[in-house]
Parts: structure tokens; C-alpha cells; sequence
């Protein structure tokens, strides 16, 4: 494939992430950061955040098998896990540990077990796009180019 | 508390990438910034280095505090005949301005904010808060403790060079009065060799100060190296003695 394609198909997969709400204007905030000195920025942060979430969802697996649930600690680890997604602009990521943490404030297991599959369900959605974004970056490194920015106001 | 587990959590850059300076050295502002997520640690730590700052990123309050120096547990211990050379690098450069998250373990941003305050050496030091929940209350009493200024997450580089830019102007009128003070003095020494009369307190050319701040306090917050630390806790001796 050309060049001049897989740039487009780059921009026109970027766009697409944004329209079905996987990523919002923080991931953009994140590209801005990204440059000669940092070339691997936005990589760097979001495979830190991958390695995070998985350790967070397995200590929320184990929370919420307890005879008695400690809805505090889950609440503090969907916190957590709200916070990093949002700094990377995961945005269904993010969405569904708000409605998590609405469950827990009631404390009501049954729907923190359900939003816990749904955060799940998006991180590993948003994982996959991803994969596939950098994918994409790297053909387009490897053939000598230059990876196109994504402006706002699409 | 293994003593190769000293520096793991934190990272000082010091050297800025060459064709990030566009400042001299003295004008670079250092800032201690402190989030308990690795994630957002790493995004404050770039928006900051972006700016043209010199950062240090810690994971905790209680890091923090040891870093400034504030540390009452490690100075206890110190006391008693602890090692103080594990301790020993963990204070660094002097600290321009704090960036802290407000949610974290142990301690929490507010109270690093209030230590900070409470602290006649370094009260001086401008302290911002982030903070993901957008609460008023919340906003409120952090301001009511002499925050800074209290950014809503997810930090955007427009947030940081705001922030960095008042900053700057700060730090610089404060170098200013300094350097006019000096002047000052510097003259009157000249006149009184000279045998002139008294120099009444004529302004220098390039001072535009609007702020009524007592002389004492700006001396504090001036970054001129010479001026003499009023930190005198035991850390510092001890580190002192163990450099040699």
C-alpha cells in the first residue's frame, strides 16, 4: 500500500475512534506532547496505563469475590482506574467507572458486577483500537513518512 | 525499607533537551510535582518539562515532604543515629512551585498543602492542586489554605503554561526587587566612599513592582542562590558532614 493511503487510512481510523466516543480532545492533548525529542510519548503512557488497568480490574475481581465486599476499596480502585483513563482520553473507559462508582456509592454488588464486565468489555476494546492505531504508525514510519496530525474541529 | 528502593520513585530531570531552552538557567522553574498514579505522572511530568521546567516527580506527600526536607519522621530518626545517607539525596534543588493531585493514600494533597504552609521555610513556595472531582467545597478549601490555584483534571498544557507563566512573572519581579535592593545598596556603599550625602531611595530603571509585599519575605522567595538557607534542621547538617 502507499504511503499517501495508509496515512489516510490513519486519520480516517483516528476519527472514527472519536466519533464512537473511544477517545475524546485528552488523547489529542496527549499527541500534542508527542515529538522528535519524545517520539514514543503517547505509547509510552498509554502501555502504562494498559499495565495499571490490568492490575487494578484483577484487584476488583478479587474485592468484589469477598464474603463481605469492601466498597470502599473498590470504589478507591475504580477511582484510580477513572482518573488514568481519563488522562489518556479513554473516554467509554472512563464512562463506565463513573457508572461503576454509582453502583458502589449504594452499594449495590450486582451492578458493581455488571459495570465491572463493562469496564472490562471497553478497556479491552480500547486496547485493540490501540494496537491498531500504532499499527498503523509504524507502517507509516517504516516507509520513511511522517505521522499526520488529527486537528480538531472535524 | 530496603535502601536500593531509595530512588525507584523518583526522577529529577535536571538538563532540559538543548532546544527546549529558551530561558537562561536561573529563570528555569523547578517544580515538584507529586501524583500517586504512574499514568498522570507521566503526563504532568512531560506537560511540565514541555514548558521549559525542571521537574521531579514524586509518588506521595510523605515523599514530597522528605524531598523539601520537611520530613518529621526521617529528622526523628536522624536524631536518634538513624543512617542518614539513605536520606541524603532525596533533597535536591530548591523548589519554585508544587503541583500535587489531590486524591492519594496516606496523605492527601490537601494536608501536603497545609505542612507546606504551616512551614516558615517554605510557605513561600506556590502550591497548585489537581483534582478530578470539580467540587466547589472542595475547591474553596484548598484556596482558603493558600493554594495557588486548583486545575480540574485532566491536566491540559493550556493549564500548565498558565500556571508556569505567573510563575515566571513572580520568581522574576521577585529578582527584581533583589536586584534593585543590591543596586541600592551598592550605590550608597559608592556615595558613602565618596563622601555625598545620603542617597535618598532613588528607583531603578527597570523595577515596575505593584506589589506592597515586606522586603524580608520576597528575599525568600527570590531564586538568588546566595541567599542564606533559613533551614537549619538536622537533615541539612548531617548531610553536610556526610558529603564530606
Amino acid at each position: 500500500m502507499e504511503l499517501v493511503q495508509i496515512q489516510r487510512s490513519l486519520v480516517d481510523y483516528t476519527k472514527s475512534l472519536f466519533m464512537e466516543g473511544f477517545l475524546d480532545a485528552q488523547f489529542l492533548q496527549l499527541q500534542q506532547l508527542q515529538d522528535d525529542s519524545n517520539p514514543d510519548f503517547v505509547f509510552e503512557v498509554v502501555s502504562l496505563f494498559f499495565e495499571d488497568s490490568e492490575k487494578l480490574l484483577n484487584e476488583l475481581i478479587i474485592a468484589l469475590d469477598q464474603p463481605n465486599v469492601d466498597f470502599k476499596k473498590i470504589d478507591s480502585h475504580v477511582h484510580q482506574l477513572k482518573g488514568s483513563s481519563s488522562s489518556i482520553g479513554a473516554q467509554r473507559v472512563k464512562n463506565a467507572c463513573i457508572a461503576f462508582r454509582n453502583y458502589c456509592d449504594v452499594q449495590n454488588i450486582e451492578g458493581c458486577l455488571t459495570c465491572l464486565q463493562q469496564v472490562k468489555q471497553e478497556c479491552y476494546l480500547v486496547k485493540n483500537k490501540f494496537e491498531t492505531l500504532f499499527r498503523l504508525e509504524q507502517q507509516i514510519m517504516a516507509s520513511g513518512g511522517s505521522v499526520p496530525t488529527i486537528e480538531l474541529g472535524f | 525499607m530496603a535502601r536500593n528502593g531509595g530512588v525507584a520513585w523518583m526522577r529529577t530531570t535536571e538538563k532540559i533537551d538543548g532546544y527546549d531552552l529558551s530561558t537562561s538557567d536561573t529563570e528555569e522553574v523547578h517544580v515538584l510535582a507529586v501524583d500517586d498514579s504512574l499514568v498522570d505522572r507521566k503526563v504532568i511530568e512531560r506537560l511540565l518539562r514541555i514548558s521549559s521546567c525542571k521537574v521531579t516527580a514524586v509518588d506521595s506527600g510523605r515523599r514530597a515532604l522528605q524531598y523539601l526536607g520537611l520530613d518529621e519522621e526521617i529528622q526523628k530518626k536522624e536524631t536518634n543515629g538513624f543512617d542518614p545517607f539513605f536520606y541524603c539525596d532525596f533533597q535536591g534543588l530548591k523548589v519554585d512551585l508544587i503541583i500535587t493531585d489531590y486524591c492519594m493514600p496516606g496523605m492527601t494533597g490537601y494536608e501536603l498543602l497545609k505542612k507546606v504552609k504551616e512551614s516558615s521555610a517554605f510557605r513561600e513556595i506556590p502550591v497548585v492542586i489537581m483534582s478530578s472531582e470539580n467540587v466547589i467545597a472542595r475547591i474553596d478549601r484548598c484556596l482558603e489554605e493558600g493554594a495557588e490555584d486548583f486545575i480540574v483534571k485532566p491536566v491540559k498544557l493550556s493549564d500548565v503554561k498558565r500556571i508556569i507563566d505567573y510563575t515566571t512573572t513572580e520568581l522574576r519581579e521577585g529578582e527584581l526587587r533583589e536586584g534593585a535592593r543590591a543596586k541600592r545598596r551598592g550605590i550608597n556603599k559608592r556615595k558613602q566612599r565618596e563622601g555625598d550625602d545620603d542617597l535618598s531611595s532613588s528607583p531603578p530603571s527597570t523595577l515596575s513592582s505593584s506589589t506592597s509585599s515586606s522586603p524580608s519575605s520576597s528575599i525568600q522567595s527570590a531564586t538568588a542562590p546566595s541567599s542564606p538557607s533559613t533551614l537549619d534542621s538536622p537533615t541539612r547538617r548531617l548531610k553536610m558532614t556526610s558529603s564530606e
